[in-house]
């Protein structure tokens, strides 16, 4: 019987990049099959051809044996695959409903038919078990439940082939081990599925099949069972990679960071951080652990000021820096990388060396009478491209031309360089390769080293446990509780970030 | 007697708020299909004024009201037609564009003025729509319109689509609505409704075409329609309510503030609703970004 | 002393690439405009030749040309430095005429000054009031999120009304359409006092101001902290916000240089040209010209020199145009083809399709190799 699906010679180019690489992919009927590779290695783009949103340079398609065309995602549904992709692609004023029925409306002559749409989607999601509420709107729900919608969306276009797009970054461990049984029951329905992840531990627990991805290219096809943790990691990146990471034990002194009953609005007026208690000491790194949306960026965005902090007392070296502005507590010595790079650590459109100085750019030592000193800034751009071996022709080029890591690099470079007595680091390896990945672990670690205060905020739990020297656990606002790296695993994690508290994870 | 008085004067200032509503709610209707599919039509204040001048010219070329009226549809289009291209192809600045609209319409309208009719300021008298009862034909129909409006963007599919397309264009992308297409109709039926806001101007309670004579109507339409929350019913509430304040001028001769404060009473008006002093409204989440297809 | 010259290089680069495009949208739109002409039945080059003698053809023309560039310069200046904020002060038309007309009550109502201080006070005055209009428009957008081309708009109309108000009211003349004059103590000196070639023009030393006012846009928006940070607001505000800038406040001052320069044309063509207000019934036009202006020029200071330049050719060419049959209208026509194409950036969009293909073919070609 033929591959349910095949793709060969798949090549696509983008301006300056070449993301798909003569590649070569089949996937068979019934089967769960991964396609592994690091952040930027061309798996969504040869998922996004295959669903119809890019058109390949070369290669063809094959669904069940016969040579397609898919030149839209109307086509691909039409063939019977489905995506789910990485970011919801949900309309958030609409509801359950409308959002799955959206370009497939039931009509009753000119009008939507609004009731029969209620129905249908009551149906599939008893037929397929995907627990939803019909009339809810999007913006209301949880992420579990969006996911939900997200595959209800692809069922309903009696999808048989479904692609998720690194599924899991919005789930705590024991919603991905429901995923996985979700996945195994659609497998058992007879549908075929894709995943696309960076995450290995997921691969050995979720499929059958694991294709690797490295730099556009397919780098080998293997059977799960007969492969582990390791060799994966080594072909995914192409050299040996040791996934733990190298460091001293801690040498803690008196607190920097103290946080009292703080309490801190969301953007839609709700307490997002419901009374927080917490204490950085100096030569730790303390990481917070939790599934996004519990409080944590509001928690960073109320020590830097850029939210108000509607309760509770923030102190810095025993200062008081509650309510401060921005501005106030950069200069009371706090770094901040923040977990978007692009919408607040960089001025796309600024220079390197202009992006250099964002948040010192009016101290006297870039100065010179009413003006600036371009002079220094550049001068001082130049040096933190070579002490942080940022990978630019300039100091003069548009931060926009420069890569993910590179970008990050410099954000790292600017905050590092202020010598900060606290550091605040939001998802600081989020989008980057292992290259990348390591440089930044490392200078983090330094900084502790120094005796610094290094605040982490991830999503990535393996980074968390690696780096942290304590760890806290957020959930619903509020800390559930705090352990010692070293007295922690992913399981008491687990079951903290879903709300239960450590005695549970006993 | 003094009661008949007052029942007079109140029917006298209603009338007069419709038919002084009449132009703006055609706009605000254009403007609605036109944002809510995600792309911010500043240029309604042109399609009028291109809208207006047509209906005069098709008029005097042909004797018919008619015709003008169609001509203004016409040519509404074709420059909502314009201004779709720029900003959906040239994924250009929509405000920019709109004005360069603005500044082209009036130039445009006095040079052919000009050419035409050999003199500037205004026209000769044409042929226009008289009226049906108390109001013409315009208003009928922009109330038909508003009821049409509102069915169409919350009971057929056509309006889910287009809602969607103005909230997360790429949702709607990934399901296989034609995010271009959908736009390109709605800029192009906010045109041909702002042609029609134009000619009620000229060919509805007037008969001729004078420069100037929109004297800001589309923007006006627009504050309408954000204080009206984005949906038909709100925006004709709003429209009727800018058209009280213009009405205002014409019977307050006799209230004891300067003229020329009642002149700018509608702009200061627009003032307070765009500023939320008259409630929040927040618009489509993607209104104002061109959509790029295969961003990351 | 190299890396000065080395500086100066670069900065004379940046800007000439900076004009370049809308240099290109120029030539096209002279081509289209000049289309236009002949479909009507009239020469393009008798057109053009006569736009050019119209405008520059002696000193005396010359001169005019200059009277209408002066406040060009300004309100493209205006709409320039609060596109730099992401701003559109549409409003630059209502912050001229509020500018003029405080100018009027200055130049009258201070009479008995001496003339130095009794000019610059008229001037500061017409300046501080557009800033002051702006201001509202700043702050609203600033606190409420309330747009700020709807609002500009609409203080535009409220702008005319105030003024046709005052000039029929407190500086009134009885029986006449138009307001009082201002002393001569107040008015700019012209040329014609002192050069025999400017006898028969009314050029006066505001286009100096004017190019000082725009020397003072460039270094503020390029070589102060001030500058950076309202450049930032512009491009990218969360990350302002996040380097510790006031998104609030530089909006708001912003708004209020950019109505500073507005109002400065207002007072400008008051104590240069016009020496009172008349009752308006529509909008004096420079503020929408500035638009033009400001987008051609790309919004940088020395663009804005040599764009107003441009317009004021076109606008004072037009009358001999007239006379030589073609409607001065074109005139207006070809400025709103030239925005559009501007607008659309037309040239750099065309240009980026053409490179994207180029590197998409060479990226097939190579590998890449980190």
């Amino acid at each position: 019987m033929p591959a349910v699906i095949e793709m060969k010679g798949i090549s696509k180019s983008f301006p300056g990049i070449r993301a798909n690489d003569n590649i070569n992919l089949k996937i068979e009927q019934g089967e769960i099959h991964v396609l592994l590779g690091e952040n930027g290695a061309g798996k969504s783009t040869l998922m996004n051809i295959l669903y119809g949103l890019y058109q390949p340079d070369e290669g063809q398609i094959f669904i069940k044996g016969k040579p397609v065309a898919i030149i839209n995602p109307n086509v691909a549904i039409s063939h019977g695959i489905g995506m789910v992709h990485q970011h919801f692609m949900l309309v958030q004023p609409f509801t359950v409903t409308e959002n799955i029925i959206l370009g497939k409306e039931p009509r009753k002559g000119t009008t939507l038919d609004l009731d029969k749409a209620i129905k249908d989607v009551e149906e599939i999601s008893r037929k397929y078990e995907l627990k939803v509420d019909p009339r809810a709107v999007v913006q209301d729900i949880s992420v579990g439940m969006q996911q939900r919608v997200e595959i209800l969306k692809t069922l309903y276009r009696g999808a048989e082939i479904l692609i998720l797009d690194e599924p899991t970054a919005v789930l705590t461990p024991q919603e991905i081990e429901e995923l996985c049984v979700i996945l195994r029951s659609l497998v058992d329905q007879g549908k075929s599925i894709i995943l696309i992840t960076h995450k290995l531990k997921e691969v050995m627990s979720m499929s059958d099949k694991v294709t690797i991805i490295r730099r556009g290219k397919v780098i080998d096809t293997l059977n799960t069972k007969d492969t582990n943790i390791d060799e994966l990691a080594e072909k995914m990146v192409g050299r040996k990679v040791s996934l733990t990471v190298e460091k001293k034990e801690a040498e803690v002194s008196a607190p920097i960071l103290e946080i009292k009953d703080l309490r801190v609005l969301d953007k839609r007026k709700l307490e997002a951080v419901k009374g927080i208690d917490l204490q950085v000491n100096g030569g730790e790194i303390l990481g917070i652990a939790g599934v996004d949306g519990n409080g944590q960026s509001e928690l960073v965005q109320a020590i830097t000021g850029l939210s108000k902090a509607e309760a509770g007392e923030i102190l810095l070296n025993g200062k008081e820096i509650t309510n401060l502005t921005p501005k106030e507590v950069i200069a009371s010595g706090v770094g901040h990388i923040p977990e978007d790079r692009h919408k607040r650590g960089l001025v796309l459109g600024y220079s390197l060396s202009e992006n250099s100085i964002l948040g010192s750019h009016y101290l006297k030592q870039f100065r010179q009478g009413l003006g600036l000193n371009y002079h220094k800034i550049r001068e001082y751009c130049r040096r933190l491209i070579k002490e942080y071996d940022i990978r630019t022709p300039n100091e003069r080029v548009l931060a926009k031309s420069l890569s993910g890591g590179n970008q990050q690099k410099l954000i790292v470079a600017r905050e590092i360089d202020r010598d900060p007595s606290l550091c605040i680091a939001s998802q600081p390896t989020r989008g980057l390769d292992v290259g990348a990945i390591e440089f930044v672990h490392k200078k983090l670690i330094e900084l502790r080293d120094e005796g610094k205060a290094v605040l982490l905020v991830s999503l990535e739990l393996d980074e968390i446990m690696d780096l942290s020297d304590r760890i806290a656990v957020m959930y619903d606002g509020r800390i559930v509780g705090i352990l010692d790296a070293k007295d922690a695993n992913e399981k008491k994690l687990g079951i903290m970030m879903a709300g239960g508290s450590a005695q549970d994870a006993v | 007697m003094e009661g008949i008085g007052i029942f007079t004067i109140l029917g006298i200032v209603v009338t007069a708020s419709i038919r002084s509503a009449t132009p703006l709610i055609f706009a605000a209707l254009g403007g609605n299909f036109s944002e809510r599919s995600g792309v911010f039509n500043i240029g309604l204040e042109g399609i009028m004024t291109v809208g207006a001048f047509s209906a005069v010219f098709f008029s005097y070329k042909t004797g018919s009201p008619w015709a003008g009226l169609l001509g203004a549809m016409v040519v509404g289009g074709l420059f909502g037609l314009l201004l779709a291209f720029m900003s959906i192809y040239f994924k250009a600045n929509q405000v920019i564009v709109g004005t360069a609209i603005n500044i082209l319409a009036a130039s445009l309208t006095t040079f052919l003025l000009v050419e035409i009719w050999g003199r500037p300021g205004q026209t000769d008298n044409v042929e226009y729509f008289k009226a049906v009862g108390p109001f013409n034909l315009f208003t009928y129909l922009a109330f038909a319109l508003v009821i049409v409006s509102y069915y169409v963007m919350y009971k057929t599919p056509f309006g889910l689509r287009v809602r969607a397309v103005g909230e997360h264009p790429r949702a709607a992308d990934t399901l296989g609505v034609n995010v271009y297409v959908i736009r390109y109709i709605c800029v192009i039926i906010s045109g041909v409704l702002a042609g029609i806001g134009g000619a009620s101007l000229s060919i509805g309670s007037m008969s001729l075409f004078k420069e100037g004579m929109i004297a800001g109507k589309g923007f006006i339409a627009l504050a309408a329609l954000i204080f009206g929350k984005w949906n038909p019913i709100g925006a004709a509430l709003a429209c009727l309510f800018f058209g009280f304040a213009v009405a205002l001028e014409t019977v307050a001769t006799n209230l004891p503030v300067p003229r020329e404060f009642l002149y700018a009473l509608p702009y200061i008006m627009t003032m307070f609703a765009v500023s939320g002093f008259v409630g929040r409204s927040v618009g489509p989440a993607a209104g104002g970004i061109p959509y790029e297809k295969g961003e990351k | 002393m190299e890396s000065g010259m080395n500086e100066f290089k670069e900065g004379l680069l940046n800007t000439l690439k900076e004009i370049a495009y809308p240099l290109v949208a120029i030539f096209i739109s002279v081509i289209a405009g000049g289309i236009l002409v002949y479909s009507f039945g009239n020469d393009p080059i008798v057109a053009y030749t006569a736009m050019i003698k119209g405008s520059l053809g002696d000193w005396n023309k010359f001169g005019e040309t200059l009277v209408t560039v002066t406040p060009l310069i300004l309100t493209g200046l205006s709409i320039a430095f609060a596109f730099k904020c992401n701003l559109f002060n549409i409003g630059v038309e209502g912050q001229f005429i509020i500018g003029a007309i405080t100018a009027v009550w200055a130049g009258w109502a201070l009479a008995g000054l001496p003339a130095i201080l009794h000019l610059t006070l008229t001037l500061l005055a017409g300046a501080a009031a557009g800033g002051l209009w702006a201001s509202v428009i700043g702050w609203l957008k600033a606190k409420v999120g309330s747009h700020e081309v709807i609002n500009g708009i609409m203080m535009n109309y409220i702008a005319m009304y105030t003024s046709n108000f005052l000039v029929r009211t407190a500086l009134n003349i009885p029986g006449k359409a138009y307001s009082v004059e201002i002393a001569d103590t107040a008015k700019l000196w012209r040329f014609s006092q002192a050069f025999e070639q400017f006898k028969h023009s009314r050029l006066h030393i505001g286009i100096i101001f004017a190019l000082i006012a725009a020397l003072a846009a460039y270094y503020i928006l390029n070589k102060t902290v001030r500058g950076y940070e309202i450049r930032a607001v512009g491009l990218n505000p969360h990350a302002a916000e996040y380097g510790g800038i006031s998104v609030r406040k530089n909006i708001i001052l912003s708004m209020i240089v950019s109505g500073l320069f507005a109002g400065l044309a207002g007072a400008i063509m008051t104590t240069g040209v016009q020496y009172r207000v008349n009752n308006l019934f529509g909008f004096t036009g420079y503020g929408l010209d500035g638009i033009a202006v400001a987008l051609v020029g790309n919004n940088h200071p020395i663009g804005v020199i040599l764009s107003a330049f441009l317009f004021g050719v076109m606008q004072k060419g037009g009358p001999l145009m007239q006379i030589q049959g073609i409607p001065k209208e074109v005139v207006g026509i070809i400025q709103g083809i030239i925005i559009l194409f501007v607008a659309a950036n037309f040239v750099k969009v065309v240009m980026e399709n053409i490179k994207r293909n180029r590197d998409l073919k060479r990226a097939a070609v190579n590998e890449e190799v980190e």
